[in-house]
């Protein structure tokens, strides 16, 4: 089976036990929703940092899927297919 | 009284928190920053439990807000994974901001309340790891027609009576309102607070309500200090009347209250809503000890021009005798008092703007002074 990747900032990787990139396992394209729960399951403090409680993704959270940045595409329910990756960058914003 | 081995000063800012430790509440050590780049808008520092309990409520501009607790005085900080406030499925609301972590009284140790941004309160059991939402607050009819201050829709003040079953709560633009029955139903209690700047200046609801705290030992008698006007009640907020006559402004942000006289609060007055600063640039605390029927203004120790104002829980006193009073400027100073505001030293200075502070006596191991008299009345900051 196949996986997607999803590359973790410096400053979250304490928070999926020190890891840099976590890996969901995929033999057909899946959404990024999907994606973030399966690598973020285990990691529930993780979790709420990119997402709230209603599963929106947080304001100065940024998902890219091959270089495009979710919100310019579908969304959460942006498709992302095997052996792709997940980039989560936060913003350049605040004083 | 026993003598406190030392004493904690928790400082929040925009950009982190500090932490400051005395022997004696004149010389000062400052350690920080802990959760640097994240605002800390609450703090508690809870010793009804054999130990000390900080709780701070942190806020990431990119990562949102969270509570962590630390058990050793900083050294060490947990976060519970779920996450300690989480708005229940359905609400269809998120958790913006945590305003207020309140320890219950000393007879209810464990139970901790917070008060949030969306309006909301919330209470703990367990000592502030896991909160529930309050219902009967979140499903009031009168919800959707509360506002948000300029720095957010939020509950900021919660003042428990001894029983448990009187709980009072502020928030901006809500007002005050009033359970008689711990919490599970809600009513507005406003009357005599004027909010100017509505249509009708005496709504039952909607007023801009800074801050309330109560009395000390005086059952049912209450302190507000609101967006202009500093309001007094003795009958548990049926009525409020003004006791703003000799303050240089009726508005600030500060209302705090003595852990043990009846009648001592202090305030510290910003000129109006339109120069948010010390009128004529002159820091000044005033307390009154006749439950505002006069004001002393004490500023002995404070600098002679300041252009920066206090926010709501950027104020406190500790449990001491004489109780220490402690403030910090949207310009990064912090003062504290020793002698319940007489005298001031600058404990800090050139943080980032501070939003809450919280003070206590604890042990060098971090354990609570065993003093019945110290902790006998908790802080209402």
């Amino acid at each position: 089976m196949d996986e997607i990747s999803v590359l973790l900032p410096s400053v979250l990787q304490p928070l999926a036990g020190g890891q840099s990139v976590l890996t969901a396992p995929a033999d057909a394209a899946v959404t990024v929703a999907g994606v973030l729960d399966t690598v973020t399951g285990g990691y529930p403090a993780l979790s709420r940092r990119l997402r709230d409680e209603t599963g929106k993704v947080r304001r100065y959270v940024n998902i890219y899927v091959n270089g495009n940045e979710i919100r310019r595409l579908q969304g959460l329910a942006t498709e992302v297919s095997p052996g792709q990756e997940l980039l989560i960058m936060q913003s350049v914003a605040g004083g | 009284m026993a003598t406190a081995d030392s004493y904690v000063l928790a400082i929040g800012t925009k950009k982190g928190l500090w932490l400051a430790s005395s022997p004696d509440r004149t010389a000062w050590s400052l350690s920080g920053p802990h959760f640097l780049m994240s605002e800390v808008p609450s703090i508690a520092i809870d010793t009804r439990q054999g130990g000390t309990r900080v709780l701070a409520g942190v806020r990431s501009e990119h990562w949102g807000p969270t509570v962590f607790h630390s058990d050793d005085l900083g050294a060490s900080w947990n976060e519970p994974e779920q996450g300690a406030i989480r708005f229940p499925e359905g609400t269809e609301a998120a958790l913006e901001r945590v305003w207020q972590i309140h320890p219950d009284a000393e007879s209810r140790p464990g139970v901790v309340w917070a008060g949030c941004e969306p309006i909301s309160v919330w209470k703990s059991t367990d000592g502030g790891e896991h909160f529930e939402l309050n219902r009967g607050l979140w499903d009031h009819p009168h919800r959707s027609q509360w506002g948000a201050g300029y720095g957010g829709a939020a509950a900021h003040s919660i003042v428990v009576d001894p029983t448990g079953e009187k709980v009072h709560i502020a928030m901006s633009t809500g007002g005050v309102y009033r359970s008689l029955d711990g919490g599970t139903s809600w009513e507005p209690r406003n009357k005599g607070i004027s909010a100017y700047f509505m249509p009708d200046p005496n709504p039952e609801f909607g007023q801009c309500v800074h801050k309330i705290a109560a009395d000390a030992s005086v059952e049912g008698r209450l302190y507000a200090q609101n967006h202009h006007g500093v309001y007094r009640t003795d009958d548990d907020a049926e009525h409020w009347e003004s006791i703003a006559e000799g303050l240089p402004a009726d508005f600030g942000f500060v209302m705090l209250t003595h852990p043990r006289r009846a009648g001592t609060a202090w305030v510290i007055p910003l000129k109006a809503d339109g120069e948010r600063i010390p009128p004529e640039g002159r820091l000044a605390v005033h307390r009154t000890s006749d439950a505002g029927a006069s004001w002393t203004r004490l500023e002995a120790g404070l600098p002679q021009a300041e252009f920066n104002s206090v926010l709501r829980d950027a104020a406190c006193v500790d449990a001491a005798e004489p109780a220490g009073v402690y403030f910090g400027t949207r310009g990064g100073s912090v003062y504290a008092s020793a002698d319940e505001g007489e005298t001031f030293a600058e404990v800090a200075s050139h943080l980032p703007d501070v939003l809450c502070v919280r003070a206590a006596a604890v042990s060098p191991a971090g354990a609570a002074v065993p003093d019945v008299a110290l902790t006998a009345q908790v802080p209402h900051g």
